[in-house]
């Protein structure tokens, strides 16, 4: 993968949504690379700033939010770009793919006249033309029978072939950037493979950056090529598969490890390890690191200075923890134990 | 939906088993609903029948609304089924005539209100925040000024042909559509197919004309044909005070606004008219409750 173009550069990244209670900061600076052909995992819980972060990528926050940092898409600058300009890279050069099927299709149109539409909104080709494409795009989507089923409405396919039918929809332009915000969350855990087969057919035929943006550890694991772990608006480490899943550095992806189910090396009367608490308000943060309360690794420095993003076992693999070195070859099950004896009773 | 799943499964049984399970199409569900709520077809049924009968049976009726027969305050007889007033009038052939002018009144005011209100109430509920503000404080505006006032002075200041009297309706009913379009369209902008239709590069207009509206469509549907029997009965209300139609022409309202005296008298110039416009009116109330209820999924009770 290195060596190829970059084509998508965030730097420091900021968002926040001034509210009654006061300004959200929802993202703290983000900062990441993508080039041609990767795939980036975006990992984090509910209010992690992931989706926000790439609605900021494609412009697509309400005029409320306050956007600040840099997001550079082969050297164009996107934050703050005219509305006509993010137009045109938008569904044109940085594709979307939504979380859930099931909405993100209008119900009221067949679902080929859906796919046309995106190519016709950045071709200048006939209907016709573009209800070809809608056609070959759900062959290679794998529907059966693609000509007839583009004339069905949404509500007459499967949730997992609704989705497949919004990634054809990402790809129909050719795109160079593929934004999948939890493609398979909203989906049955037998049709999730499929779905990231499709998107791995849509990328490698588009030969498109991907960023995947999810809660689902496995889906990262089976998919990226580097993971990005996000904290309360954060980064908290950066690296590639390999570095994240067996030399995590920072205390939080350790816990999202522990807290995985595994059918590879579980032992019998192994229980989950959970991590305590739950995150911060985005409203009031402390001063520190944000994961410090739940952290059990927490000394004092933890609640004054907030960690940089360092360079951790390699220069390539960053976290953000004061004592990540300290983590090398620590098992979450060691760091997390004292906490998982005292829920063991209540665990379930 | 749920009582539907039975029949939709039975349809499919004989297709192949490749394809997943088949549900009804939008268009199916809401014809199957709105035939499930008798008056609702009663009243189309009557309606239609009212329409023809105005239309149809207005050409082909031996006299004209306009002619004077030798028989002046006849009764209701074979020769002039509803009877005739004191000029000679044939009462049949001018009910017949007032229909279809009342009915052309309110199909006008009906279109023109719907598309008006449709197209504001979506702006105004898409775009939200300040363009909101100022549409929505002009509707509140129009909601204020008084029906029959504003009417008295534009009719009475022009000619008062039926158009213009729709036209007049029509610039006051509007905003009851666009308040009804604007809070649909309020929900409709937070789905994620607009999101998406966004992500895909899409101008604000073409989200409107082409994912908003369509997808509001039920409420407008319903609320327009509601507007078209309250637009009769404001038509009737006009004439009946002078302020609509004006003679030699006619509609069922200026019929009974001239019979008013004669009630006792000549009871058939009365009544007749009167009918017309309970029925239609009702007919057209029914067929709006069938529709509301047809174009609303949470629907599934079976109506009397």
């Amino acid at each position: 993968m290195t060596g190829r173009e970059t084509v998508l550069e965030v730097e420091d990244l900021t968002v926040s949504f001034p509210t009654e209670d006061g300004l959200v900061r929802a993202v703290r600076g983000v900062s990441y690379d993508l080039r041609q052909g990767e795939v980036l995992g975006i990992v984090g819980e509910s209010g992690s700033g992931k989706s926000v972060t790439s609605m900021a990528v494609m412009g697509l926050l309400p005029g409320s939010a306050k956007v600040g940092g840099s997001v550079r898409f082969r050297g164009r600058e996107l934050i703050g770009a005219p509305d006509k300009e993010m137009r045109s890279i938008r569904g044109g050069r940085i594709a979307m793919v939504f979380q859930d099927p099931m909405t993100s299709l209008n119900p009221v149109y067949p679902v080929g006249d859906q796919i046309a539409e995106a190519v016709r909104a950045h071709n200048d080709v006939s209907a016709a033309a573009a209800r070809e494409r809608a056609v070959e795009l759900l062959a290679m989507m794998q529907i059966p029978r693609p000509r007839e089923r583009a004339r069905d409405y949404p509500h007459e396919f499967s949730g997992g072939m609704r989705q497949r039918v919004v990634i054809a929809t990402a790809m129909a332009n050719d795109p160079d950037v593929i934004i999948a915000d939890e493609p398979t969350t909203a989906l049955d855990v037998t049709v999730q493979a499929q779905v990231l087969r499709a998107l791995e057919t849509a990328r490698a035929a588009t030969d498109a950056a991907m960023v995947l943006i999810t809660h689902d550890l496995g889906v990262v694991a089976g998919t990226a090529d580097r993971v990005l772990v996000m904290y309360a608006g954060r980064p908290v480490e950066l690296g590639s598969v390999d570095d994240i899943y067996y030399e995590p550095r920072m205390p939080y992806t350790l816990g999202l490890i522990g807290s995985l189910p595994r059918l590879d090396n579980a032992r019998r009367g192994d229980r989950l390890i959970p991590i305590t608490g739950s995150p911060p308000s985005l409203l009031e943060l402390p001063p520190g690191c944000p994961f410090a309360p739940r952290c059990p690794m927490r000394q004092e420095n933890c609640e004054t200075a907030e960690p940089e993003l360092l360079a951790a076992s390699t220069a390539d693999h960053l976290a953000a923890c004061h004592f990540s070195a300290d983590l090398e070859g620590r098992r979450p099950e060691d760091v997390f134990a004292q906490t998982s004896v005292d829920n063991a009773g209540g665990a379930r | 939906m749920s009582d539907d799943t039975e029949v939709a499964i039975r349809r499919t049984s004989n297709r192949p088993a490749a394809v997943v399970v088949r549900q009804r199409s939008q268009a199916e569900l809401v014809l199957r609903r709105f035939l499930r709520h008798k008056a609702a077809v009663i009243s189309l049924v009557l309606f239609v029948g009212v329409i023809l009968l105005a239309f149809v049976g207005g050409a082909l009726w031996r006299y004209d609304y306009a002619d004077i027969t030798s028989a002046p305050s006849v009764p209701p007889s074979f020769e002039h089924p509803f009877g005739t007033d004191n000029l000679g009038h044939d009462t049949f052939a001018q009910v017949l005539r007032g229909t279809q002018r009342s009915i052309e009144i309110a199909l006008l005011i009906a279109f023109l209100a719907g598309l008006v209100g449709t197209l504001w109430g979506a702006f105004s509920g898409y775009y939200r925040g300040i363009t909101d503000s100022v549409m929505m404080r002009f509707v509140d505006l129009v909601l204020t000024l008084p029906l029959l006032a504003v009417a008295a002075v534009l009719t009475r200041a022009t000619s008062g042909s039926w158009w213009f009297v729709a036209l007049v309706i029509a610039a006051l009913q509007w905003a009851y559509v666009a308040r009804v379009v604007r809070g649909v369209v309020l929900s409709l902008r937070e789905k994620e197919y607009i999101e998406a239709s966004r992500a895909l590069g899409a101008t604000d207009r073409w989200i409107i004309f082409r994912h908003v509206i369509p997808n509001a469509l039920g409420p407008i549907i319903v609320n327009v044909t509601i507007l078209v029997a309250a637009a009769i009965l404001v038509e009737t209300a006009l004439s009946f005070l002078g302020l609509g139609v004006q003679p030699p022409d006619t509609s069922l309202g200026l019929l009974v606004s001239e019979a008013g005296t004669a009630v006792s008298t000549r009871p058939w110039l009365f009544y007749f008219p009167g009918v017309f416009i309970v029925v239609i009116a009702l007919t057209i109330n029914f067929i709006g409750d069938g529709l509301r209820d047809a174009f609303d999924p949470t629907q599934r009770k079976v109506r009397a």
